[in-house]
């Protein structure tokens, strides 16, 4: 079995939210670096689900457990409380329905871990308001038509999310472009930030 | 019980194993009979190591058997998977010890519609009792029994295998490690009965076929057999494979024969298909076996619920499937993996992209193998299963 390669800065932020030994299913794996990660270093019992064909044979070919599914549908499938932590990272903005993702996500999983792209960074907002154009930053390198992020949001847009679905926001950090964690009061970290990370609690 | 075999029995027997079973405790089948004495001829590769912890099961499909790997005893070719299984291929005889077992109702050695009731002394003939998928593996499990091996590291097959594999995890979950249904469903769709019913009635109104007693009159249903099989083999191949290997070529010949010879090459093929096959295959074991997969249901014998069968499981999974298997596609597969999540079970699922129809599960798939070897070796790690035994 192929031993875990270093991570991506936010993904290794992710695996240090996860407690060692425990259950949890990695929405959106790709290549399954954060899942090989979690079972070789953490030895979490990790599965992972993947909508790209070759995402999922290559992470099954390295020995990790991994279906070929899609979060808007395919986590449905599964009982209540099947994991401790259910992970989505870099894909809520990809989902068609990401408010009924993340409730499942919760009656899945005891805890769900969040990442996405934050559209409210300041440079987002200004290649709209002065550029009077779609923003295409270094996380958000897409055409408007091409992009498949259609339900972006800015980080108080999903701190507003999880107060009104009632879940407890029990981490967040947020990051820069290099995904060092920032500590800043929370308009700031919503005009500096480029990413954010969240651990939710139902 | 091995006097009066058939010559591609005889044949069989000469190259593998075989158990006598049931002696003292019959095997209750699902239709309430109990079978016994029986017979399982079945062949191994490799060696068992010390531990017994590097088995591994294989089951054929309909029309498979024991020869998984080597020259088959009666036509000579090469085995059905040796693809997949031989030095240095995903199921390495140096690693595993590999068994196969005709299954029950088949043809190549166990007992079967072929053998005889032990009670009259008279072929079975149509008079064996139907005999379903649990059964195979209520055999299959008695022939481990025998053989001493209390569990297996893996359950492998395809098509009707893959049923089989099914039913062991549902059936044995604490005697199967790690689990792969490959192109299989969890019950028999009304298309897949349809077709095995075409096939039957093609044997079934052969005048040779006698009521199934054409051993007794020294006939045989070949006719019908061979369009039995003429018509299963199209089901095995996509259109695409079909058109790609004839498209509209003429067989021998310049110009249509405006006639009704064999003239297109697809014709051609599947007339020899047909025709070899009756030379290795019995015509009431084609009626039993088709039978047996018409009857699987998985769900159904768990109160409808398929996650049901699987609960609890502590086996690891991995189903593929194939893009063009119009047999036994995609969603049938995937239907197995959702039970399966909901079950909370370890599963992979991979759909591999393949223009080959059913039949890829034989062929050579390289993503198959990659696949297949990044799971098992994922599983023996896990198991604690070191290269080499």
């Amino acid at each position: 079995m192929s031993i875990a390669a270093p991570i991506r800065v936010d993904l290794q932020l992710i695996a240090d939210m996860v407690e060692s030994g425990g259950r949890a299913l990695d929405v959106g794996c790709g290549d399954g670096a954060l899942l090989a990660y979690l079972v070789h270093f953490k030895r979490v019992d990790a599965r992972g689900m993947e909508l790209s064909q070759a995402g999922v044979n290559a992470c099954v070919a390295n020995g990790l457990s991994v279906i070929q599914g899609d979060a808007d549908t395919d986590l449905r499938d599964y009982p209540d409380d099947a994991f401790d932590y259910v992970i989505l990272s870099q894909t809520l903005q990809a989902t068609r329905e990401p408010r009924e993702v993340l409730r499942q996500m919760l009656r899945v999983g005891k805890r769900a871990i969040v990442s996405f792209p934050n559209f409210a960074h300041w440079q987002v907002r200004l290649r709209l308001v002065f550029g009077g154009r779609m923003p295409e930053t270094p996380s958000l390198p897409y055409k408007w038509y091409d992009t498949p992020n259609i339900h972006l949001c800015s980080i108080d847009d999903f701190r507003a999310l999880c107060r009104e679905m009632d879940v407890q926001i029990e981490r967040q950090i947020v990051l820069n472009r290099n995904s060092r964690p920032i500590s800043l009061p929370p308009l700031l970290a919503n005009l500096v930030g480029e990413h954010a990370v969240f651990m939710l609690r139902r | 019980m091995l006097d009066d075999l058939t010559d591609a029995e005889q044949r069989a027997f000469a190259r593998c194993r075989h158990a006598i079973l049931g002696r003292e405790r019959p095997l209750r089948l699902d239709c309430g009979v109990d079978l016994g004495p029986y017979r399982v001829a079945y062949q191994t590769y490799g060696t068992l190591n010390e531990s017994k912890s590097n088995a591994v099961l294989i089951c054929h499909a309909l029309t498979g058997d024991q020869f998984v790997a080597e020259q088959h005893p009666v036509t000579g070719k090469e085995g059905w998977w040796e693809s997949m299984v031989g030095p240095g291929r995903v199921l390495d005889p140096a690693r595993y010890f590999i068994i196969c077992a005709n299954v029950l109702g088949g043809c190549m050695g166990t007992t079967g519609p072929l053998a005889h009731d032990p009670s009259t002394g008279q072929p079975w003939n149509l008079r064996f009792p139907v005999v379903t998928i649990a059964d195979m593996v209520r055999a299959q499990a008695a022939l481990l029994d025998d053989l001493g091996i209390p569990d297996l590291f893996c359950v492998i097959g395809g098509s009707m295998g893959g049923m089989q594999v099914l039913e062991w995890a549902a059936s044995y979950p604490r005697r199967v490690f790690a689990a792969v249904p490959i192109a299989c469903a969890a019950r028999h769709s009304s298309q897949n009965i349809a077709f095995h019913e075409v096939g039957r009635q093609a044997i079934m109104a052969d005048p040779e076929w006698k009521g199934g007693d054409y051993r007794l009159h020294g006939t045989a249903p070949e006719r019908g057999l061979a369009v039995a099989r003429m018509t299963a083999h199209i089901t095995y191949l996509s259109q695409a494979a079909l058109q790609r290997k004839f498209g509209r070529n003429l067989q021998d010949r310049n110009a249509l024969g405006f006639g009704f010879d064999a003239d297109f090459q697809v014709e051609s093929y599947l007339r020899h298909q047909g025709s070899t096959f009756v030379d290795r295959f019995d015509a009431n074991s084609y009626l039993y076996i088709t039978r047996a997969m018409d009857y699987f249901d998985l769900a159904d014998a768990h109160g409808g619920v398929l996650a049901k069968a699987f609960s609890g499981t502590p086996t690891r999974f991995c189903s593929i499937s194939f893009t063009s298997d119009w047999l036994f596609p995609t969603p049938e597969n995937r239907a197995i993996v959702h039970a399966l999540n909901a079950a909370a079970a370890n599963v992979s699922f991979v759909e591999i992209e393949s223009d080959k129809g059913h039949d890829a599960f034989l062929l050579e798939e390289p993503e198959m193998f990659r696949t297949l070897t990044g799971f098992l070796q994922g599983a023996a790690a896990v198991r604690g299963l070191r290269n080499g035994t």
